[in-house]
């Protein structure tokens, strides 16, 4: 593995790449970020990031690149049941969607050349503005 | 609906330096500026997630930050579980759904300012 060389400390070293209780942890955050996803139309990546550094010692833009990789598939599943239940808006999806492919692009090059801080800042006191607003509505 | 398309390319660059999908954007933003009800405003932003983050995974594998084996196997071991998330959205009432999301995103910006900072470990 490639992250290996990068991160020696990994978990992936002291319990084996296939160890059960490394499959049991990749196992609880995977649950944990499905039920986060399915309740809030999320990627569940606010609990995967955190989780994979604190419980197998990732590196930071290491558990950032990973946790896009699960929501592919977490968002795809949740977004599938959700359009069994009829309430997907495709042509909306797309209008937002599409900017945003933009926007990675240009996130994770900015993330391999800027310190993050000042984003999450940034990015924490915009969550806080719209939780007030959607209560308010 | 501009606001939407402006809000969308800011959720992708949160995606990108956060590994997150940006969902936390894109619900609001469909609620308030695109009209749909909330419920509706998760679904879509679910759909909008999925090419999103096919592009940062793509962006960070070649970037040398991707642990394909482990991120696979996180996202099959969430199936059931956001699974079970949409189900339970379809039948809680709308309003209690949104104030839940509201919550949801004050626990993500106190999440964001603790590691922000901490000196050792600067998300």
């Amino acid at each position: 593995m490639i992250a290996a060389m990068s991160a020696p400390a990994s978990a992936g070293a002291i319990d084996g790449p296939d160890g059960a209780r490394r499959v049991a942890l990749l196992a609880v955050i995977g649950t944990a970020a499905g039920v986060f996803s399915g309740l809030f139309g999320v990627g569940g990546g606010t609990v995967i990031v955190p989780l994979l550094i604190v419980w197998l010692a990732y590196g930071e833009r290491e558990a950032t690149g990973t946790s896009l990789l699960a929501i592919v598939l977490i968002a795809a599943v949740a977004a599938g049941t959700q359009g069994a239940y009829g309430n997907v808006d495709i042509e909306k999806g797309v209008l937002v969607g599409v900017p945003a492919i933009g926007g990675v692009l240009a996130g994770t090059w900015l993330q391999q050349r800027v310190p993050a801080k000042a984003v999450s800042l940034l990015f924490a006191a915009v969550l806080v503005a719209t939780a007030v607003s959607l209560v308010l509505r | 609906m501009i606001e939407a398309i402006l809000i969308g390319a800011l959720a992708g660059v949160a995606a990108g330096m956060l590994g997150i999908g940006g969902g936390a954007l894109f619900v609001p933003a469909l609620v308030i500026f695109m009209d749909l009800g909330h419920v509706e405003a998760e679904a879509t932003s679910l759909l909008a997630i999925v090419p999103v983050a096919i592009v940062g995974a793509w962006r960070q594998q070649s970037y040398g930050n991707l642990r394909v084996r482990d991120g696979l196997l996180v996202g099959a071991l969430a199936i059931p579980g956001a699974i079970g998330g949409v189900a339970l959205v379809n039948v809680l009432p709308e309003r209690t759904v949104q104030l839940g999301f509201a919550g949801f995103l004050l626990f993500v910006a106190y999440k964001l300012v603790r590691n922000a900072l901490a000196p050792e470990r600067p998300v």
